[in-house]
């Protein structure tokens, strides 16, 4: 079965160069629903007629891979249900409200004790990280596709692969704490609150977009997030600065600080690490370790790969990037350290991009397909979350396929804005350029135009 | 402290009258004698005082009172949260200034001269001049970054360097060049309480200069606008345009011109970006010649700016000869005492070039 929906998703990328990442039948079936109209009329009246208990999973034939508290059945990893169970057992009053699931033990550095090895996951929770996930990998898809069509143009990095990163961060974090982050910045424009329609439409260069087409896809901001940086390891100290106005202002926040593992070899890290050490500031320090800094993998560029320990006199955690729960769990301990006054942590996320470095980068010369093949297969990191939750009977396939339907709607939605959106208006182009009261000349490519900018 | 007759001179006023108040022994004008460095540390003690938000950063401006004492008194005062010593980490802490100005604070950076800031430079253009646009008016940042530029005595190539020029390239930057006390004060306090990244370029070879302050210069709420030049001297046969440590050197080429009957009208900038052009042209239409003097190279400076900026506008038609530059000399800074005083403009350079321009032998 799996082979039979590796060869089908491949085949499907060749023909239209999107990549579907089916992992189950009902991911395939979206997938080709852009292609070929498919229906199942049949599934309404079951969930009307039907209302069978729940089958249990089958017996395992692999060892389990998490415990339940709550119920005596074992947990496997399986393809989903076909639709037609799925939708038998489709009864809110009998889904599982709450699990606790066994998270992969973190790597400690400088640190007695690490983050719990057991996660709470609530159906709620599960559904919004689900879904949160899921729209920016729909919207990182979609860019991918703008870019193609040369509607997107200049720099675009995609983080479809590392989504449990951005979801599990913003999950333990508050909206009153602060991030900021390097260029792959899309899924956090949005975790901080961007939507999705003024993030495509910033790509696309439209005046609607978040940043009026001024700043374009490494330059968007919002309230508490501080982009989008394009020069490498700068954002660092910015971090930690960040973090020092939240010390100074005693106002119990904090700053997550995102980087990534080609940054992590940067001078001024060090230089941000020592000053926030000293100084005690709240501050996160994240490396995203997605093992290749552009086209350099990590055994090339550092000679210790072990990011969480660069901090050295810094307390270091590495987490399993794949897994949002693992990330969350994570973040959080880290948060309750910052926020006792006990200085920064550095975390290392290991996680995996599928798309290359940017769009200009088909990341396959220096990686295998089959390797970025193997990721999506096993550690997917919304197939990890669906996996759970299905298998525990805290959702069902359908409900989430019908997310997955609404969210495509959505990015369809935003997309369709993006691309019939105005061009910034000319008059626009010397604005902002000082905050303040007057206005101000500004020469223009010749001396005779008189341009003025306002703010 | 006596008025130097000097100190009278370059403020422009008519040594008689001058001479004549002296002998007479009025009461003063209430009128003080403040050092540049005092004015700079009675700037920041005030804005300190007056925004909570405000703080400085830099290498030694705590604990040590500051590399050349212009924080004075400051830490002792305000404490660890508000003074803050560095490490020796320019791009860290330029860095950490510039995301504590996004964050709300209102930071002032001191680098301990403006060579350091080299190291930092990413951080002052790519991370606060050109945020604002950027992020079309999201994001501001309050920052001033302020330390000595240019010439010292001594000190060699490698801490030598005017970097009016460079930062004053960047659109979104302010750049502000002081010369007096009045100046150091009015404009830093503009700065801090600009809601924009302003370059403060001071100059070591000032703090210890005394200039005479106005009552009103003595306020608390006294500021100079960013972005007006000042008239230090009404001249008719020529105008000198300068900034910084130059201008004085400006006033001096005057007094002795004016023996000779030259009058020269001497602009002092004060800011750099942006350009009071105006005052610029409105001089130069009325004496006609243009002379700029400036301590940084010639090459793609100050000055070259000016010109530049004389041919595109209303008052090229004025000009009856070609404008000229006096700068410093287009190498690296040596460190001979007789090497260096020839590598910058002097009194004697400024007069002859204005005989040059004005054709007269």
């Amino acid at each position: 079965m799996q082979n039979m929906l590796t060869i089908i998703t491949n085949a499907l990328y060749r023909i239209t160069g999107r990549n579907v990442g089916a992992q189950t039948v009902s991911e395939l079936l979206i997938g080709l629903s852009e292609y070929v109209s498919v229906t199942f009329p049949a599934v309404p009246d079951l969930a009307r007629t039907q209302r069978l208990p729940p089958k249990p999973p089958p017996t395992p034939t692999s060892p389990p891979v998490v415990a339940a508290s709550t119920s005596t059945a074992l947990l496997v990893k399986m393809p989903a249900e076909p639709l037609a169970r799925a939708a038998a057992s489709r009864s809110f009053a009998n889904f599982t409200p709450q699990m606790t699931f066994d998270i992969k033990k973190c790597d400690l550095h400088g640190l007695e004790e690490g983050p719990p090895v057991k996660a709470e996951l609530t159906r709620e929770q599960g559904l919004q990280y689900y879904r949160t996930m899921q729209t920016v990998r729909r919207m990182e898809l979609k860019a991918d596709q703008l870019y193609k069509q040369k509607i997107i143009r200049g720099f675009c990095h995609l983080y479809d692969g590392q989504e449990a990163c951005a979801v599990g961060i913003e999950a333990a974090i508050n909206p009153t704490d602060h991030l900021i982050t390097a260029y792959r910045a899309h899924a956090y424009t949005y975790t901080r609150g961007v939507p999705v329609k003024e993030i495509l439409t910033e790509l696309t260069g439209r005046k609607g977009g978040v940043s009026k087409g001024k700043g374009g896809s490494m330059h968007m901001y919002a309230p508490h997030f501080y982009g989008g940086n394009g020069i490498v390891g700068a954002q660092v100290p910015l971090g930690a600065g960040i973090a020092l106005a939240c010390q100074y202002q005693g106002n119990n926040q904090l700053c997550v600080t995102l980087y990534g593992d080609g940054a992590a070899n940067q001078g001024q890290i060090f230089e941000a690490f020592n000053m926030a050490a000293l100084w005690k500031l709240p501050c996160i320090f994240i490396c995203e370790n997605n093992k290749y800094g552009m086209g350099t993998p990590v055994e090339r560029a550092s000679a210790s790969r072990d990011y969480y320990k660069r901090g050295d006199y810094i307390p270091g955690i590495r987490v399993d990037g794949m897994d949002v729960l693992c990330v969350r769990e994570a973040v959080k301990f880290a948060a309750d350290h910052c926020r006792a006054g006990k200085g920064p942590v550095v975390l290392e996320l290991e996680t995996y991009r599928y798309h290359g470095h940017s769009m200009s980068d088909p990341g396959v010369s220096y990686r295998t397909r089959e390797e970025i093949q193997e990721v999506r297969l096993k550690n997917d990191p919304i197939s990890v979350l669906k996996g759970r939750m299905l298998d525990n009977n805290m959702a069902s396939a359908e409900e989430l396929k019908e997310m997955d339907m609404a969210i495509r709607k959505e990015v369809e939605e935003a997309a369709l804005f993006a691309t019939s959106d105005a061009e910034p208006p000319l008059d626009d182009l010397c604005n902002n350029i000082f905050k303040s009261d007057t206005a101000l000349e500004v020469r223009g490519t010749n001396p005779w135009p008189k341009l003025t900018s306002v703010s | 402290m006596a008025l130097s007759l000097k100190s009278v001179l370059r403020s422009g006023r008519n040594a008689v009258s001058v001479l004549q108040r002296q002998s007479f022994h009025r009461s003063a004008p209430a009128a003080v004698q403040v050092t540049v460095r005092d004015a700079l540390n009675q700037a920041m003690d005030e804005e300190l005082e007056r925004d909570d938000r405000v703080f400085l950063l830099g290498e030694e401006v705590a604990q040590y009172d500051g590399a050349y004492k212009v924080s004075r008194g400051l830490w002792k005062k305000y404490g660890d949260k508000r003074i803050i010593d560095t490490p020796i980490s320019e791009m860290g802490f330029t860095g950490i200034a510039v995301g504590a100005a996004m964050a709300g604070l209102r930071p002032i950076c001191e680098f301990m001269t403006f060579n350091f800031s080299m190291q930092a430079i990413d951080q002052v253009i790519n991370s606060a001049a050109k945020t604002y646009y950027m992020s079309a008016g999201l994001q501001a940042v309050p920052i001033v970054f302020r330390g000595p530029n240019g010439a010292s005595a001594g000190v060699a190539a490698q801490h030598s360097q005017c970097f009016a020029a460079w930062y004053a390239h960047c659109p979104g930057l302010k750049v502000v060049s002081p010369w007096s006390s009045e100046d150091a004060k009015g404009l830093l306090k503009a700065a801090i309480r600009d809601d924009n990244p302003v370059v403060f370029l001071e100059n070591e070879l000032l703090y210890g200069v005394p200039f005479e302050m106005s009552d009103e210069s003595q306020s608390k709420d006294f500021v100079i606008p960013i972005g007006k030049a000042k008239i230090e001297r009404q001249g008719t046969h020529v105008t000198l345009v300068s900034h910084s440590r130059f201008v004085g050197h400006c006033l001096d080429a005057a007094a002795v011109l004016a023996k000779e009957g030259i009058e020269c009208e001497v602009i002092n900038l004060r800011t750099i970006r942006p350009m009071d052009v105006e005052s610029i042209e409105a001089s130069v239409m009325k004496t006609n010649h243009l002379v700029t003097v400036e301590g940084g190279w010639p090459q793609f400076g100050v000055g070259a700016e000016i010109c530049a900026r004389i041919m595109e506008g209303p008052a090229f038609n004025y000009l009856d000869a070609p404008a000229t530059r006096v700068t410093g000399v287009d190498i690296p800074m040596p460190y001979a005492k007789i090497l260096e005083d020839n590598s910058l403009p002097q009194i004697k350079d400024i007069i002859f070039s204005v005989k040059k321009t004005l054709n007269i032998a």
